[in-house]
């Protein structure tokens, strides 16, 4: 058979132009090691479907002499050596992706090699796979390797798989050797929830069952690698799945047009629909299906469309539109299966950043339940999950957002887990099923604690806490560095004397004993706003070295930044914004600090701050680098 | 295009991926460009951008990176279609660079590559404070690009990190950027050559001229056909520019670009002539070929 358009100027071009743009397309991963003949099978389906040029075909013949090939006289593994090389070099690949067609289809290759990280590669390589090439040698027969690579497959939730016993030559062209093998899987695979199984006995070196049916393979009925490849049915199911449609970006050219764009996930939608937004479950009906290429009257799954609703309602981007009767869960807990990709581990208590869909929100894992070993499938418990293993999770998000079970839908189940500070991608995910309070979830298997609490936040909670004479400038530090690490997204609180001696302290005086009451109980609000996960600033005088020892043990474990505002007296007294030193020096105030009470200046300060040569915003400058650094 | 009732047709898919790529770009980056080479690329590239926000305008601007030596028929192709489908264009050019007169004579294809290209993208991406730079590329291009991410991340001096690229799974693209950073982002990664040409053709796609056969004044210089496109081309001593019907496979600066004899005069013509010929479609670019592994090399320095 010809396998690709061998053009000639006489061939009916607009013939063959429209057969190329309706061509459907193929993605699909290879899994197996160099050992199978991987390389060497990508490289004779490139020959086959001859991409390979003429030039690259002269150098790849003589760079084949004194090698192990095919009737061609090529080593068909070269082809794909480019990676050997850069392997030499020490980059890590992780998916390289590789492209060919034929008459009838254009196939996406990914290319996942490498032993080391093989789980996260090969998650990566199947997420965007429709079907997977398992590469078994016909003389070992089922491994390890296979079984793990098939639950990878089926937990990313690749529905095909075509296990191809290669090095069927090797093996003498024996049946019984390939029937064996293929009921080996046959038997392993049930429960893995793949919806086809092919087995090819091919020969990737000879070219056995690659593009013909061998005639060394007479007992083998099915059809030969590519023609296979090129005629299964992979995308039926999504338009007759419930229909979601993920806001991606609201479109909004001028005030007469409002409209939604994004991506048909699943099902199909037409004009006059009725339509429910999954988390307001707000209603209205389609008025517009929007193109450049014009309206429509409907639209499937996987295209990528502008819709206009009837009436005005609050839809923005993470919304997910939906039928009625058929909506997707919404819920701030489900459990997930993830395949974890850093080296940072995950741990339980943990706060991420979730994105799923177009939704993105904070999300904590709040219990691993066990890890799965990738080759024995066994469950075993664990505390934490570490690069390239796999764990059953419960994940609770801090709104309840919109998503199906992975298994019924792949665009709305999928996730990642991103770290909240560095932004690097650190797992993948895919929803097994939401929890309800009748689900009976607990937060058992952690203890809610300070961590906990401030990982939420993504911060570490700390206490500052201010002395220095009055008018030092402590309160506008504090407000300063207040704005700043608020306008950061921190979460911080400000205790001083406004706030604190018309409330909680109310009843205390200005005594010395009343006074060491009053930092006793502001120490003890502090740590609690910190155990909460707060960045709590303190600005009082605290004159006292022994009150502010006091503080600093109270507050425990605690980070406790002790910030000691260093401004003269007299450049307080000249300031005296609340013309409090003019009623101490006129007797009206007593026991003021400075005048007729003393202040004991810190004699290890965490940090001093010079409030007679720096301005407030340095001073804030310093002490932010001193907190955050 | 026809709406395929039982799934989408190869090209159909590839469309309404680039367009959610787009798209996400849009709702996820405070200052995002497009990079416009005014190439076939780049036409296709516009092309799926004013798709994917219709009837919107297209919400960010396009920049191109002018080296001063691109084909006349190039710059007049493009402050048309920005006329015509009214984006704003950006172009930046490389002012030590102008003012030091380098040129692909004097100063050798690689440096002037360099400081023309690479390091003009750098000065306009920083001026521009863009968080997001998205450009043409495909991953069948070359190796390098067959691992690069859709959404690949660049540190803050716009270096590539190939050994520590976020993990890209599903459509789920993680956007997300510490101060400084920024991304590069390829709508056309899983787009080949072919499917380029045969969108193109269904979709009726405007593409410079230079890419058809036309009668252009040409010399040879060591079996590569060059334009000889303005008076700022240096002619060897008996050197004469004769008039050839030639064509363009690729688009460049035009003392780089080699022509090809051809007589494929419309679009069909140009995809059966690729097609019927079996040799490798980056011949014509001489930036790949100046040192092994190049590509990979100029995109840790920030080249696209």
């Amino acid at each position: 058979m010809s396998v690709t358009a061998s053009v000639t100027p006489d061939t009916d071009i607009a013939l063959w132009l429209a057969q190329q743009t309706d061509k459907s397309l193929l993605r699909f991963l290879t899994c197996g090691s160099v050992d199978d003949g991987k390389s060497t099978l990508i490289g004779r389906l490139l020959y086959d479907s001859q991409l390979i040029l003429d030039d690259q075909l002269a150098s790849l013949k003589k760079e084949s002499r004194n090698r192990h090939v095919g009737d061609e006289g090529i080593d068909f593994s070269l082809l794909v050596d480019g990676l050997v090389a850069e392997r030499e070099q020490g980059i890590t690949i992780d998916v390289a992706y590789r492209f060919f067609s034929t008459d009838k289809r254009k196939f996406i290759v990914a290319d996942t090699p490498g032993h080391e990280q093989y789980t996260r590669n090969m998650a990566t390589g199947a997420s965007n796979a429709d079907l997977a090439l398992l590469l078994v040698d016909a003389r070992k027969g089922l491994l390890t390797q296979t079984r793990r690579h098939s639950f990878i497959l089926s937990l990313i939730g690749v529905k095909h798989v075509v296990l191809v016993v290669n090095k069927i030559d090797l093996v003498g062209y024996d049946a019984d050797t390939f029937a064996a093998i293929e009921s080996d899987y046959r038997r392993f695979a049930q429960g893995l929830g793949f919806k086809s199984i092919a087995a090819v006995p091919v020969s990737a070196l000879r070219g056995d069952n690659i593009v013909t049916s061998s005639a060394n393979t007479p007992w083998y009925q099915g059809a030969p690698l590519l023609p296979y490849l090129e005629e299964i049915v992979v995308d039926e199911d999504r338009s007759d799945a419930p229909f979601r449609f993920p806001v991606q970006w609201v479109n909004r050219p001028n005030l007469d047009f409002r409209g939604f764009s994004g991506t048909v996930a699943s099902g199909t939608v037409a004009i006059g629909d009725e339509i429910l937004v999954a988390a307001s479950r707000k209603p209205a009906k389609i008025a517009r299906i929007v193109t450049m290429d014009g309206d429509r009257e409907e639209a499937i799954a996987g295209q990528a469309v502008t819709l206009v609703l009837d009436r005005e309602i609050d839809i923005s981007r993470g919304d997910v539109l939906t039928h009625p009767g058929k909506t997707p869960e919404y819920s701030n807990q489900f459990q997930a299966e993830v395949v974890w990709m850093a080296e940072e581990p995950a741990f339980p208590g943990r706060s991420y950043l979730l994105k799923l869909g177009t939704q993105l929100i904070p999300a904590t894992i709040t219990d691993l339940k066990y890890r799965t070993d990738v080759n024995t499938l066994d469950k075993i418990a664990a505390k934490s999950l570490e690069l390239n293993e796999v764990g059953t999770i419960t994940i609770a998000t801090d709104k309840p957002i919109a998503f199906d079970p992975y298994a019924e839908n792949g665009t709305t189940g999928g996730f990642i887990l991103i770290d909240r500070i560095a932004n690097q991608t650190l797992g993948a995910g895919t929803v097994t099923f939401g929890l309800r309070r009748a689900h009976n979830l607990t937060y058992q298997s952690f203890d809610v604690n300070r961590e906990v609490r401030a990982q939420l936040k993504g911060q570490s909670p700390s206490i500052v806490w201010f002395t220095g004479l009055s008018g030092s400038g402590k309160s506008t530090v504090a407000n300063l560095m207040e704005k700043r690490l608020t306008a950061e997204g921190r979460h911080t609180y400000i205790l001083d004397g406004d706030n604190v001696r018309h409330g909680l302290n109310k009843d205390l005086g200005f005594t010395e004993a009343a006074r060491v009451e009053n930092i006793r109980r502001v120490a003890e609000v502090a740590r609690l706003m910190a155990d909460a996960g707060l960045i709590v600033l303190v600005s009082f005088i605290s004159p006292f070295r022994n009150e502010r020892r006091i503080a600093r043990e109270i507050a425990g474990d605690i980070r406790f930044l002790e910030a000691y505002v260093d401004t003269p007296l007299e450049v307080c007294e000249a300031r005296d914004p609340k013309g409090l030193y003019a009623r101490a020096r006129a007797g009206e105030i007593k026991n003021f600090t400075g005048i007729d009470s003393p202040f004991e200046a810190p004699e290890r300060a965490d940090i001093t701050l010079h409030g007679a040569e720096k301005t407030p915003e340095e001073m804030a400058d310093e002490l932010y680098a001193r907190l955050m650094g | 295009m026809a709406i395929a009732r039982a799934g989408l047709t190869h090209l159909e898919r590839l469309e309404s991926e680039s367009i959610e790529i787009f798209r996400e770009v849009a709702a996820s980056f405070e200052r995002p460009v497009m990079m416009y080479s005014i190439g076939k690329d780049s036409s296709v590239l516009l092309h799926l951008a004013r798709k994917a926000f219709y009837p919107s305008r297209i919400p960010f601007p396009l920049l191109h990176i002018d080296t001063t030596w691109k084909f006349r028929e190039m710059i007049a192709f493009r402050d048309r279609t920005a006329e015509e489908y009214g984006f704003e264009l950006r172009v930046h050019t490389n002012p030590e660079g102008l003012a030091a007169n380098i040129n692909p004579f004097d100063h050798g294809s690689a440096r002037y590559t360099d400081i023309m290209k690479t390091q003009a993208l750098r000065q306009a991406l920083n001026a521009g404070q863009y968080d997001a730079a998205i450009g043409g590329a495909r991953r069948d291009e070359e190796k390098s690009r067959a691992k690069e991410r859709i959404f690949s991340h660049r540190n803050a001096s716009h270096a590539w990190d190939p050994k520590n690229q976020r993990p890209e799974l599903w459509r789920v693209f993680n956007t997300r950027l510490n101060p400084g950073e920024s991304m590069r982002v390829f709508p056309l990664s899983n787009w080949t050559e072919l499917d380029i040409w045969t969108y193109i053709y269904a979709e009726n796609i405007p593409i410079v001229p230079l890419y058809f056969a036309d009668k252009r004044p040409v010399v040879e210089r060591s079996g590569t056909l060059i334009m000889v496109d303005d008076d700022r081309f240096r002619l060897e001593s008996g050197e004469e520019p004769r008039e050839e019907v030639v064509r363009f496979r690729t688009l460049g600066c035009y003392p780089l670009t080699g022509a090809i004899r051809s007589s494929a005069a419309t679009l069909a013509e140009v995809i059966m002539e690729m097609q019927a010929s079996r040799t490798s479609e980056r011949e014509g670019r001489l930036i790949d070929s100046d040192q092994a592994g190049s590509m990979e090399k100029k995109k840790q320095e920030g080249y696209f």
